[in-house]
């Protein structure tokens, strides 16, 4: 048991540390190199480079991928399916579709710096998400049956889906914009952005930290969890709504990023086995640090250009999935 | 003797057909009460409603309490409860044999609070007792079947209530284990606790105090294990397939 503590407590130094590193690895690296950091104490520009572009983005890239890591540990254990991910409940079509009608609405890029236009297109694809997710319950008539639940979110991305393209044969200037943001990306985030998913995140770590008991208790199947005396029906509804903003935020601020939320909460349990209160915890910090190294990566490899980082973590996050597979072959993915 | 469970006209249905008619049933307290009968009986349903688990018509009372207005961790506290197939769940696999076994201390426990000394003590108990001590630190998922339900016996028996509800306990466990688990049965009522278990095993049902006979959603007999009422009433719902026999201080029910 002590040899547990103490493996838990090291992921979580260790994950700490490989975080600190990245993040001062992500201030020095950009188009102007790791001189601007240098620089930054003398020279106004690299200053502002460094202190209004590289910083916070460093920083919401951590933040984003620590939301979707979160809510990943959150719907595996409230869906008790490790294949379960942060976007089930139909938040990523919600969300695509809010940007669409925006975009076709404002006739806007989401690379425009304005910020009404950027408030607008996030404000909609955090509407997008949470209706998407309250239409998800609706269909599902609550939260009791998390089968017909997922079903209901898979309707509901199905259709809402649909809904986008629609949106975008009808305007098709909006395609390439929209593309951008389906790819995601934390090239635009700010200090405001790094604000509200600061403030939301702990409000959704917070929250599922305390509920995490009811977590383990799902995990031994519904009538245990309902004979442990949990009021199971009040406490799900609160785990959603927390799955539901911690996802809505991290994609208003940064887009649709694949497999960090799937990812993280495999890696952790890969690494130990504990309960759910220490497994959202860590997962956060792991989906943070996955987030960070995709960002870098996106920054480097074909530096000055940049990748879309939803891409690299769909390729990284794909190939990592895979190699999990055929390690357990005949455990099967835990 | 006082009823620790008790059941007035229960009627109870699964997915709008109904399971369970008008059941009447008083289960006596520190007694072993097995609850048996042919497949789709209604012996796990009726187990569901008794612990609580399933909404249904007419009343249930725990120690003369209406279950329907017993707040939840108080019943928790009160009843225990060892479900059908749990060793079968793979989502509880990441959990360590130790953690899960707390889970059972679970109505014990103010929300959020760590574990006290009792509780520890109690796990210890609970996990010595099913031989699954050794094995506290390892997570479910690099156990067998029967290792599995010894861990999950543990946790329920780490809740220290007043009434175990147990469908299916003896799946998974071999014959070693079966004769163990009968043990801690003995020991359990022998404590003045009430075991209430839904089992297969028409012959380990037999070594309990008293029997429900179940067939077709309805209550056919209760009596004691000895009583040849209760011999006739099992060889009459298993359509006269199986005989009860008397073997070394044993009854047995054996195919005809």
């Amino acid at each position: 048991m002590i040899r547990h503590r103490q493996r838990i407590w090291l992921l979580a130094a260790v994950l700490m540390l490989l975080c600190a590193a990245l993040l001062l690895l992500g201030v020095g690296i950009g188009s102007t190199g790791f001189e601007s950091v240098l620089a930054a104490r003398h020279d106004p520009i690299a200053l502002q480079i460094v202190q209004e572009i590289r910083l916070p983005r460093t920083l919401g890239a951590w933040l984003a991928g620590a939301l979707l890591g979160l809510a990943g540990a959150v719907a595996q254990g409230l869906f008790r399916n490790p294949l379960a991910d942060p976007y089930l409940l139909g938040s990523a079509s919600g969300a695509s579709l809010g940007v669409a009608l925006a975009l076709a609405l404002f006739g806007a890029s989401p690379s425009a710096t304005q910020w009404l236009v950027r408030l607008g297109l996030t404000g909609a694809a955090f509407v997008g998400a949470v209706l998407a997710v309250l239409l998800t319950l609706m269909l599902a008539r609550g939260v009791q049956q998390t089968l017909r639940l997922l079903l209901a979110g898979v309707i509901v991305g199905v259709v809402l889906g649909a809904a986008k393209d629609l949106v975008t044969i009808g305007s098709a200037d909006i395609l390439q914009a929209l593309q951008g943001f389906m790819l995601g990306g934390t090239g635009l985030v700010g200090w405001s952005a790094c604000a509200v998913m600061a403030g939301l995140g702990a409000i959704c770590l917070l929250a599922a930290w305390a509920l995490a008991p009811v977590l383990d208790g799902l995990a031994l199947g519904e009538a245990t969890a309902a004979s442990l005396g949990l009021p199971l029906g009040a406490m799900r509804a609160a785990l959603v709504a927390v799955l539901a903003l911690a996802t809505g935020t991290a994609v208003a601020q940064t887009g649709l990023i694949a497999f960090v939320g799937l990812a993280a909460p495999h890696l952790v349990r890969s690494i130990v086995k504990t309960t759910h209160a220490w497994l959202v915890l860590l997962s956060a910090v792991m989906g943070g640090l996955l987030l960070m190294a995709a960002d870098l990566l996106a920054r480097w490899l074909i530096a000055p250009q940049e990748l879309p980082v939803g891409v690299l973590t769909a390729v990284l996050g794909g190939s990592y999935l895979l190699w999990l597979m055929h390690r357990r072959g005949r455990g099967g993915i835990r | 003797m006082s009823a620790a469970l008790e059941a007035r006209r229960v009627d109870a249905a699964l997915g709008g057909t109904p399971v369970l008619h008008a059941i009447d049933l008083a289960i006596a307290a520190g007694r072993w009460t097995s609850i048996v009968g042919p497949n789709g009986a209604g012996k796990s349903t009726l187990l569901r409603v008794l612990a609580g688990l399933l909404p249904h018509g007419g009343e249930v009372r725990l120690f003369d309490a209406s279950l329907h207005g017993l707040p939840g961790r108080v019943r928790a506290r009160r009843m225990s409860w060892l479900g059908q197939g749990g060793a079968g769940e793979s989502s509880a696999d990441d959990l360590l044999v130790y953690d899960l076994a707390m889970l059972g201390r679970m109505p014990h426990q103010r929300w959020l609070a760590p574990p006290s000394e009792a509780d520890r003590a109690a796990v210890e108990r609970a996990l010595r007792s099913t031989q699954a001590w050794d094995w506290r630190d390892r997570p479910l998922g690099q156990l067998s079947g029967g290792e599995r339900q010894r861990v999950l016996l543990a946790r329920a028996l780490a809740v220290e209530a007043e009434v175990l509800l147990m469908d299916e306990p003896l799946a998974n466990l071999d014959p070693p284990h079966q004769s163990d688990w009968m043990q801690t049965m003995r020991a359990l009522v022998a404590e003045g606790r009430t075991v209430v278990s839904v089992l297969h095993e028409l012959s380990m049902a037999l070594a309990a105090d008293a029997l429900v006979v179940m067939d077709h959603g309805r209550m056919v007999h209760h009596g004691g294990c000895s009583d040849p009422a209760t011999h006739a009433a099992l060889e009459q719902v298993f359509e006269h397939r199986v005989r009860v026999h008397r073997v070394a201080e044993q009854w047995i029910a054996l195919p005809t």
